[in-house]
């Protein structure tokens, strides 16, 4: 136990000095790191828009208000396909997920030397980057429009999908795989009786929790061109028509908000 | 002995059990889902032409990823993933700093009603808003540059942290933070003694996971001006240079997984 000797009597304390001097140096550097990081940022910002920041933020806010309500006719369609980018790219991704989860789980996968790395690096790479960017990539690729968006979100959910899905597999309960294997089964049987309905509650709440993201994200995938409401948000922003910009968001708000709700009910429901 | 007669001795053989229990609720959910794949394929236009015409050059990206140039753009690519790294560092230095009295204020245990509302609120916006459109509006309000995309990490980091950390407290043990009390401590001390060392290595743990995410959404800020190696990526995919693109890329998901794996051994070590 460290302790300190002062006036013939020991002191108890909490670190050695040593152990304290190292914290010190810590705190220190994280300091240090932090003003670097600031004085670069201050230095690549114009701090005479900043200081007229309020004004600015008050001159939009009286423009975009209120909103342009009879805009909302022309977002059904946007909703729609906004809808379908979520939902049509949460399926494919869950399609092409469960092998891959198959794959990385070290209790179900072929071979951990050659097949469970490449189903790592599927899952991280995918993982990583963010739909927005597949989303620009799918765009030089294949074109511009909601394809381009369901690819990018399914791309995007792959990794997640997979990895959760396979943290779960890793989770299970081997007794059971064994009392179906001690019956005869094959090798597919044992996948469809003993490990399948034990990570089916968990697959559930993956897809719905995944769906609920998508929605969030395939809102502003139209930013950058892949169709959905986000379309309709850029070319509001690009002619400066606040009104619609603020109607377009009050919309998403309520579109992420509903499938939050619904997300977590689902998900109340079979847990 | 007739095959029928048989059936009657044993009784009736097991059948799988279904995931949704209720026929009726089943087969509408079904029904409902099919009618919905159709409804959603109708609605999607996809021009295969221009997708089999992509796929040259979707071949040239993956091919890309083999030679990927990290040297002819070094100096863009460098200051823009500078920039994100410190948009990053600073954005979750501050974002974690003011989430945690946010996070006391939106425990219900241990925040007065009042608080607890206006806390919540701000956890709720701050969750609601996605980090695009948030850089948006303060793109439009600060100008471009990295400090748009600092104050909308370190919103957003507010709204996750927070949200967790007051989870966190709200299952934390009451009887060592009553022991606390008991000894007479202020409410200070209180929070220092009795509920700090329960969330710390969850918080930890929490700030590592946020950072890890800071740095991906930092990737796309740049799309909209807010600074960041985004910028960088978006004009590499502008000008098909995929080999820059895919050097960036590769560079992303190396960062991401270094990040994953020093924040494995954090977590495992504060725990």
């Amino acid at each position: 136990m460290p302790v300190l000797e002062q006036n013939d009597t020991q002191i108890w304390r909490r670190r050695t000095t040593g152990q304290s001097l190292v914290r010190w140096f810590g705190w220190l550097l994280g300091v240090a790191v932090f003003v670097y990081c600031w004085q670069f940022i201050s230095e690549s910002t114009t701090w005479f828009f900043v200081w007229d920041a309020p004004r600015i933020a008050n001159d939009i806010w009286t423009r975009a208000t209120p909103p342009k309500w009879d805009y909302i006719t022309q977002l059904g369609r946007p909703i729609w396909d906004t809808l379908n980018i979520a939902t049509l790219g949460t399926i494919i991704a869950l399609c092409m997920a469960v092998p891959v989860a198959f794959l990385a789980a070290r209790n179900t996968t072929p071979s951990t030397l050659f097949i469970r790395p490449i189903a790592l690096l599927i899952i991280v790479s995918t993982r990583s980057i963010n739909s927005l960017i597949w989303a620009l990539l799918l765009i030089a690729i294949i074109g511009p429009g909601v394809f381009a968006g369901v690819i990018a979100i399914a791309i995007r959910s792959i990794g997640f999908c997979a990895k959760l899905l396979y943290e779960a597999i890793e989770e299970i309960d081997h007794t059971q795989v064994e009392a179906i294997t001690a019956t005869g089964a094959s090798r597919w049987q044992v996948m469809a009786y003993g490990i399948v309905p034990q990570i089916l509650p968990a697959f559930a709440g993956i897809a719905v929790f995944r769906w609920d993201i998508n929605i969030r994200e395939s809102t502003v995938l139209g930013l950058v061109g892949a169709g959905g409401i986000g379309l309709q948000l850029s070319a509001s922003l690009n002619v400066l028509a606040w009104p619609q910009v603020s109607l377009i968001l009050i919309v998403i708000l309520v579109a992420v908000l509903i499938s939050e709700w619904v997300s977590a009910k689902v998900r109340g429901a079979i847990i | 002995m007739s095959h029928r007669e048989l059936d009657d001795m044993l009784g009736k053989g097991w059948r799988k059990p279904a995931f949704v229990k209720h026929p009726l609720l089943r087969w509408v959910l079904i029904l409902g889902f099919f009618a919905y794949l159709i409804a959603a394929f109708m609605t999607i236009d996809v021009d295969w032409g221009r997708v089999y015409e992509g796929l040259d050059r979707g071949w040239a990206f993956v091919l890309a990823f083999t030679s990927p140039d990290f040297v002819s753009r070094w100096s863009d690519i460098w200051s823009g993933l500078l920039e994100s790294i410190i948009m990053t560092v600073a954005a979750s230095v501050v974002g974690i700093l003011i989430s945690i009295p946010i996070g006391l204020g939106a425990a219900r245990n241990i925040a007065p009603l009042p608080v607890y509302m206006i806390c919540r609120g701000i956890v709720a916006i701050s969750r609601a808003l996605q980090e695009i459109i948030v850089a948006i509006l303060l793109v439009a309000i600060f100008g471009f540059g990295p400090l748009a995309g600092f104050l909308t990490l370190s919103f957003a980091t507010i709204g996750f942290l927070s949200k967790l950390l007051a989870e966190d407290i709200e299952a934390m043990d009451k009887v060592q933070a009553e022991a606390i009390k008991a000894s007479g401590a202020r409410w200070p001390q209180w929070i220092n003694y009795g509920v700090q060392p329960q969330v710390m290595p969850r918080l930890v743990g929490l700030s590592m996971y946020r950072i890890d995410i800071n740095f991906r959404e930092s990737a796309i800020l740049g799309l909209v001006g807010a600074g960041g190696i985004g910028a960088t990526l978006n004009t590499a995919f502008d000008r098909y240079e995929y080999d820059t693109a895919a050097a960036i890329l590769i560079l992303i998901i190396g960062i991401v997984m270094a990040l994953e794996y020093l924040s494995g051994i954090i977590r495992a070590r504060v725990q």
